[in-house]
This record gives C-alpha cells, sequence and structure tokens, in this order.
C-alpha cells in the first residue's frame, strides 16, 4: 500500500492509538488488529489460514501436542477447535437471546470447516447488579439452544466485574468438532467459474437487533436468524464433498465475508442484486435507517462456494433443509477484479462491494 | 386479545411503493432515449449527497451514452452534507467531545469524518461521551434526562434537516432546558449553485436540483438563478427511475436551448414547500456566510441560530473562537466538485489522499467522487493485470 502519512495528511485513520468501535466490527479495521497485533504474536499454520475454526490435521504439523491429538484421532477424523465471544444489547431480542448466539455461533464456526459440532465450553462474565432472574433465562435459552444443536456444555467459567464495568453480561464460547474422514472441504481451491451459494435471506439479525434499540416498530417484528447450521453443512456435504468454501457472514456480513474470500483466494467475486435475499421487513428497515442489508449482520446463514457442476445439486439439498429454505445462488467467481468484489445492479450498471472499514453508520442523507 | 384492526403491512407498502421506481426494463428505456435524444457531449450535476449515492449504487452513470460526440456526463456536486462541513466545525465538535461531563449527538456518518488530528470514534474511544442519534429530538431528551450535563447536537445539512434541528431547538427553549445547545453548520443549495456557475472554468451545463431539499424550500428559489446563469434546472428524485427522468428532462432542455426550471419529483415537490417548515426555520434561524470544505466561503450560503436563540449556540456557549484550521494544501477537491479536475488528476489521488486517508470531501464520503474513482479504479487496474 501507499498511502504512508504525509505531513500535510490527517491521521491516517489505522493507525489509532486507541481501541475504537470499528475494531470489533469485522471489517478492514478489525483485519488491522489481526494483521498487526495478532497474527505476528500467535502466527503458525492452523491460524494463519484465518478460517473460522481451525482443524487440527496431521499435514504439516509442527507442533508436537497437535500431532499427538491428530494421531489419537487416526483415522476417526480431525479435530476442530474455534471460539468466540458474545457482546448484544439488548441480551434477549425477537428471535433469540445471546444465549442462543453463544451456542450458534461457535457451533456455526466448527460446522463452516464441515466439522460436527461435540462439546462447547462457557466462560461468563457478569456485571455486578445483573437480575439474577434474567441470568437465570439466559442461561436456560443456552441450555437449549445446546439440546437442539447436539452439543454438551462440559466446562464453564464465572466472572463477575463491577457495575460499570460491563454491558450486564458477557460470554465466551469454545467448541471442538470432529471432521469426519471422508470431508473434502477445502481440498480443491476456490477458482473462477466456482458459484457463490447463500442459504437464505440476509440482514435479519442486524436488523432483528438495530430494530429493538431505535425503537421501530413493523407489523411483523423482523426476527433474528440465529440457528446452528451443522445439519445444513452436513446436507451440502452429502451432495457435493468438494466444496471448495464455508463462511458464515456474521459481523461485517455479506460484503465482508466475500471480500475475505475473494483477498484469501485471490479472485474476483461478481454478484447480481436481484439474487440477494432481503424480507420485505429487513429491506424497509435498512431504507429508513439507510443501511445496506450487506453489510448487516447474520447469524443463521452461511456462504457456500461450490464447483459450477455441483451448484445445482448443492442447491436443491439446501432447499430441501429447513435452515436453507430459501437458498440462492448469488453469484460467481471471476478471474477478472482479483481480490475485488463487484455487484450487477438491478438496472444493468456495476459498482464494487468494498470491504467495510469498521460499523455501518446510519447515514444522513 | 383484542382484535387488531385489519391494515396493510406497512413495510411491504414502501417497498412496493420503491419497486415502481427502480424497475429496470423502464430504466433501460429511458437511458437509450436519452442516448437518441442527445446530439453532442452535455455535462450535469446533481446536487445532493443523496443522488450521487443512488448514482453510483444503481450504476445509473453506466447506462448512459459515453463518448466524446454524444455523452452525458454526470458531475457529482457539493452535496454531501457530511463531505462538506469545514475541517473547522470538525474541529470544534471534537473539542466540544472532549469535554469533561459533555455529551456530543450527532448524525452516524460524522463520526468518521477526519479532523485536523482525529475523528469523533477516537474521542469516543479515549474517553468522550459521544453519541449517534437519528434525530435531533432525541438530542434534546438526553439534555432532558441529564441535567447535570451539557447536551450538544452537532447541527449539519441542508435544508432538509433544518426544520427537526429548528424544531429541536424550539422545544428545548419551550421546556427551558439550559443544558442543551447546538453547534450549527447548516449550507444551503442555491448559492452553492451560483458559485459553480460563477467560478472560472466552470463545465456544468444543467443541474439536478436536490428532491428532498426542494420538498421542504419549495421550487420558488430556482427561477431566477436558471435565468440568471441560463441552466436548466430539473428538480430530481432518489430512485433510478427518478433519476434518469431528471436526466432526461435535463438534456431535452439542453438540446433545445432552453433553461427552465422543472419539477420531475411531484410526487413530493410542489412550488412553494412545505410553508410551516419554512417558517420555523426563518424563526429559528438566519442566514450567514459559510465556509465548504474543499471549496471555501460562499456568502449567504448557510445558516446560524438566530440571535434571539443565541443561548442555544455551542461556539457562544463554549469557547470555541480559537480553532481554526488549515484545509490540506496538497487537496484540489474544489475542482473536482466543480468538474473541472478528474480525480486521478489529482497529485495526491492514491498517495497522500485515500479513503483511509482522506485530505479532502471528495474522498471521506464513499461515494465521493475521489473514493467512488478510487474503488472502480481498483477493480478496473486489477481486471487487467
Amino acid at each position: 500500500m501507499s498511502d504512508g502519512p504525509a505531513s500535510a495528511c490527517p491521521l491516517p485513520l489505522r493507525d489509532y492509538a486507541h481501541v475504537v468501535l470499528g475494531h470489533g466490527a469485522g471489517g478492514a479495521l478489525s483485519r488491522d488488529l489481526i494483521e498487526g497485533i495478532f497474527l505476528p504474536a500467535f502466527s503458525n499454520e492452523w491460524l494463519d489460514q484465518r478460517g473460522d475454526s481451525a482443524v487440527l490435521d496431521s499435514t504439516g504439523l509442527s507442533s508436537g501436542t497437535a500431532l499427538d491429538i491428530a494421531r489419537h484421532l487416526g483415522n476417526a477424523g480431525r479435530l476442530a477447535v474455534s471460539t468466540d465471544s458474545y457482546v448484544v444489547r439488548p441480551l434477549v431480542f425477537p428471535g433469540g437471546s445471546i444465549g442462543d448466539l453463544a451456542v450458534h455461533g461457535t457451533v456455526n464456526d466448527l460446522a463452516m470447516s464441515g466439522a460436527r459440532p461435540l462439546v462447547l465450553t462457557a466462560g461468563f462474565i457478569l456485571e455486578e447488579g445483573l437480575a439474577i432472574a434474567a441470568l437465570a433465562t439466559i442461561v436456560e435459552r443456552m441450555a437449549r439452544a445446546a439440546r437442539e444443536a447436539g452439543v454438551v456444555i462440559v466446562a464453564g467459567d464465572t466472572k463477575v466485574v463491577e457495575r460499570g464495568h460491563g454491558d450486564g453480561l458477557y460470554i465466551n464460547t469454545a467448541g471442538i468438532g470432529v471432521v469426519p474422514p471422508e470431508v473434502r472441504l477445502g481440498n480443491e481451491p476456490v477458482r473462477p467459474g466456482d458459484v457463490v451459494l447463500v442459504s437464505g435471506t440476509i440482514g435479519d439479525h442486524g436488523l432483528a437487533i438495530m430494530s429493538v434499540r431505535e425503537g421501530l416498530e413493523f407489523d411483523a417484528p423482523i426476527a433474528s436468524d440465529t440457528a446452528p447450521l451443522h445439519g445444513l453443512v452436513s446436507t451440502m456435504l452429502a451432495a457435493c464433498p468438494g466444496i471448495r468454501l464455508l463462511r458464515d457472514p456474521t459481523r461485517g456480513g455479506v460484503a465482508a465475508s466475500l471480500n475475505e474470500i475473494a483477498a484469501l483466494a485471490s479472485v474476483g467475486i461478481e454478484i447480481d442484486e436481484d439474487a440477494v435475499p432481503v424480507r420485505p421487513a429487513v429491506a424497509a428497515a435498512c431504507e429508513i435507517l439507510g443501511l445496506d442489508p450487506l453489510l448487516v449482520a447474520n447469524e443463521g446463514k452461511l456462504l457456500a462456494i461450490v464447483p459450477a457442476a455441483a451448484a445445482d445439486a448443492v442447491l436443491a439439498a439446501m432447499r430441501a433443509h429447513p435452515r436453507g429454505r430459501d437458498a440462492v445462488a448469488l453469484g460467481r467467481i471471476v478471474a477478472a477484479h482479483t481480490q475485488l468484489v463487484v455487484m450487477r445492479t438491478a438496472i444493468g450498471g456495476t459498482r464494487v462491494i468494498p470491504l467495510p472499514l469498521g460499523e455501518q453508520l446510519p447515514r444522513i442523507c | 386479545m383484542a382484535t387488531r384492526p385489519e391494515r396493510p403491512h406497512y413495510e411491504s407498502r414502501i417497498m412496493k411503493h420503491l419497486a415502481e421506481y427502480r424497475d429496470a426494463d423502464t430504466a433501460r428505456r429511458l437511458a437509450a432515449e436519452i442516448g437518441r435524444i442527445a446530439t453532442r457531449p452535455w455535462a450535469i450535476m446533481e446536487v445532493c449527497g443523496g443522488q450521487t449515492h443512488s448514482i453510483i449504487r444503481n450504476g445509473i452513470d453506466q447506462l448512459l451514452p459515453r463518448g466524446s460526440d454524444r455523452g452525458v456526463e454526470l458531475i457529482h456536486g457539493p452535496g454531501c452534507p457530511v463531505c462538506v462541513t469545514p475541517l473547522e466545525t470538525i474541529d470544534r465538535a471534537l473539542a466540544i467531545a472532549r469535554r469533561p461531563g459533555t455529551i456530543l449527538c450527532s448524525f452516524g456518518d460524522m463520526l468518521r469524518v477526519p479532523g485536523s488530528r482525529e475523528d469523533l470514534f477516537a474521542v469516543k474511544a479515549a474517553g468522550g461521551d459521544v453519541r449517534v442519534v437519528y434525530s435531533p429530538l432525541d438530542a434534546v431528551k438526553l439534555a432532558r434526562r441529564h441535567p447535570e450535563r451539557e447536551v450538544v447536537f452537532l447541527a449539519i445539512g441542508f435544508e432538509t434537516t433544518a426544520p427537526a434541528n429548528a424544531m429541536a431547538v424550539k422545544v428545548a427553549a419551550e421546556q427551558g432546558l439550559r443544558n442543551f445547545s447546538m453547534l450549527v453548520s447548516h449550507v444551503l443549495v442555491p448559492p452553492a449553485i451560483a458559485a459553480i456557475m460563477q467560478a472560472a472554468g466552470n463545465r456544468v451545463q444543467a443541474f439536478l436540483a436536490a428532491g428532498h431539499v426542494c420538498s421542504v424550500m419549495g421550487t420558488w428559489q430556482y427561477p431566477p438563478l436558471a435565468r440568471e446563469w441560463r441552466v436548466p434546472i430539473v428538480v430530481t428524485g432518489f430512485e433510478p427511475l427518478d433519476l434518469l427522468e431528471g436526466i432526461r428532462r435535463a438534456v431535452v432542455q439542453l438540446e433545445a436551448g432552453r433553461h427552465e426550471v422543472e419539477n420531475a419529483y411531484p410526487r413530493a415537490v410542489t412550488e412553494r414547500g412545505n410553508e410551516a417548515a419554512q417558517q420555523v426555520i426563518a424563526e429559528v434561524f438566519t442566514p450567514v456566510d459559510r465556509a465548504w470544505r474543499g471549496i471555501g466561503v460562499i456568502p449567504a450560503s448557510g445558516w446560524r441560530l438566530a440571535d434571539a436563540y443565541a443561548a442555544y449556540d455551542a461556539e457562544q456557549r463554549f469557547d470555541l473562537g480559537g480553532i481554526t484550521a488549515v484545509e490540506s494544501p496538497l487537496c484540489r477537491s474544489g475542482e473536482v466538485l466543480r468538474g473541472m479536475l478528474k480525480p486521478d488528476q489529482c497529485p495526491a489521488f492514491g498517495r497522500e489522499c485515500t479513503p483511509r486517508t482522506p485530505l479532502g470531501a471528495t474522498m471521506v464520503s464513499s461515494e465521493g467522487a475521489c473514493a467512488a474513482y478510487y474503488n472502480f479504479r481498483q477493480a478496473r487496474d486489477s481486471a487487467h493485470v
């Protein structure tokens, strides 16, 4: 990059001296933290792949412990590991709660490696003053979400911080799953001609949260799409074991995930505006709030890059599954405009979908 | 539970209404008609940032005839209130936000606009209380809820946001709130049109006037401008078909050698506008010379709080007079805004000035001409690697 600071230049935004909210939004500022601070300190062959979870297979292993784990598993599969922290306000919202998110988020990170999620750990950071009844409600919902997802919470931790030092409740979960030996997800790189699929309507989760915060009321309330996706993934892998790549477009939305894919695979991505599935209520709320649904978070949707020859079969399998009923082909991988995501607009123009910088901000005009 | 009265779904009504103005077939037909009408190259400026947003978002400019002999070029005008807010105002807002015990309220997209050294996000991260509101009345509510704290609303925007901002001041006055004030940096469209036409080397031959500004102010301010500068002014909306129809009417006028004010957005705009809103504005605000980022001072191109409401003026409440700021000497966004310089002809473009390190108005906003050019240039360059 050639955009270094010059004497007459305002402070470059990436050189923030303090953490700003945008560092947590899954866009370019988040990438700065990962590339500038975390990866240099922790670099290893799994972390450097920057997937939603790490798959500890025995190829190219340098770490003795991980090698041992892989050997122990033998033919039973490969171990997948992931972790995620959950901070959301309000704690309970239409369609879910922070407890549901804490289960589904980590389960889905594992599922994006093709893993069958098995166990979770849960860490709770509670703020002094949180109502015990509210905690109990969230924990019950979390337990139900875990049962429904078929995972067991096997270890936990609780800390309490002083009033004013937390938003009521934060949760961290870590998860372990096993990738069955027959799964070949990611064996072949993403390449031009591949098809981009999305498992359903986008923006539901983010707008559900924002509608509550902004006091927007709709006749049919917008509910979060929070849901576990490993069942859908296993159906898709049965239809096409050679799916190139899976991502769940959470923070930063579909725009951030597609930009990540384009950058990591060094390909161009082209999507069709007409194909983007958005519920009417979500589209209307986005119009009112000045937001782009492509940048809004999802908690129960996935993006899949599949070989063109298998696209119809995978799509049919997705639509036959309750979590993929509204699945569509969103676009394609192209050789042109490497590392960029371009949208063909409904009226026949094109526009670049850039990686969001930080948080999406409501527009004034 | 009582039975709810039957009413059509609010959200599906909104989207159905909008869909009518986004129809792809009609858009292509309109674009083709513009191609048939244009016999020479024409340069048309859309004034409003919301229109620029829609043009970029839908790729409308790519549907228009292109070519040196008979193309239609859209010049993105200075109508994004976020981008044209002067550096000095941003620095003053930052200074207010840094004061202990103060809450600075702003529309969302002002938060990332860089001042001389930092932006509101950075002040927030360092402990300042900066809040995004959707309405200035939310800021008044905050002031009522926190009588022990100063609440300041950063009141920017064109004529469109002025009525709500004026109402907020009136409400605060009616409620006798002593801890509410506004940092006002309102700007006006008609003086900007005059300034653009006056500039040496001007290339703009017709204007798409901002539909929402006119829904408040009406169209009566524009005929004198059209006459004086012999320039067609078409009041235009924001959806793809609105914009294409506005462009079509502008080209028809240009081809015929006419220079009239036309209303291509009659579903929202009348000649007299919203007179109740204009009354509130006239009571609360008074015209003032205003600096525009990248352009400089334009006479009588803004509003400040009227003397009767001076108690609510943050500039007077806080000692901000000492804060001045100098725009980057490298930045030539004023020329870009007038269509006299292509973004990549600026020596700072892509070097000192990028979307992450913007020097001027046109790079600050993601739809500014320079930022849009930067993204598309990346796309084009990588396509040819």
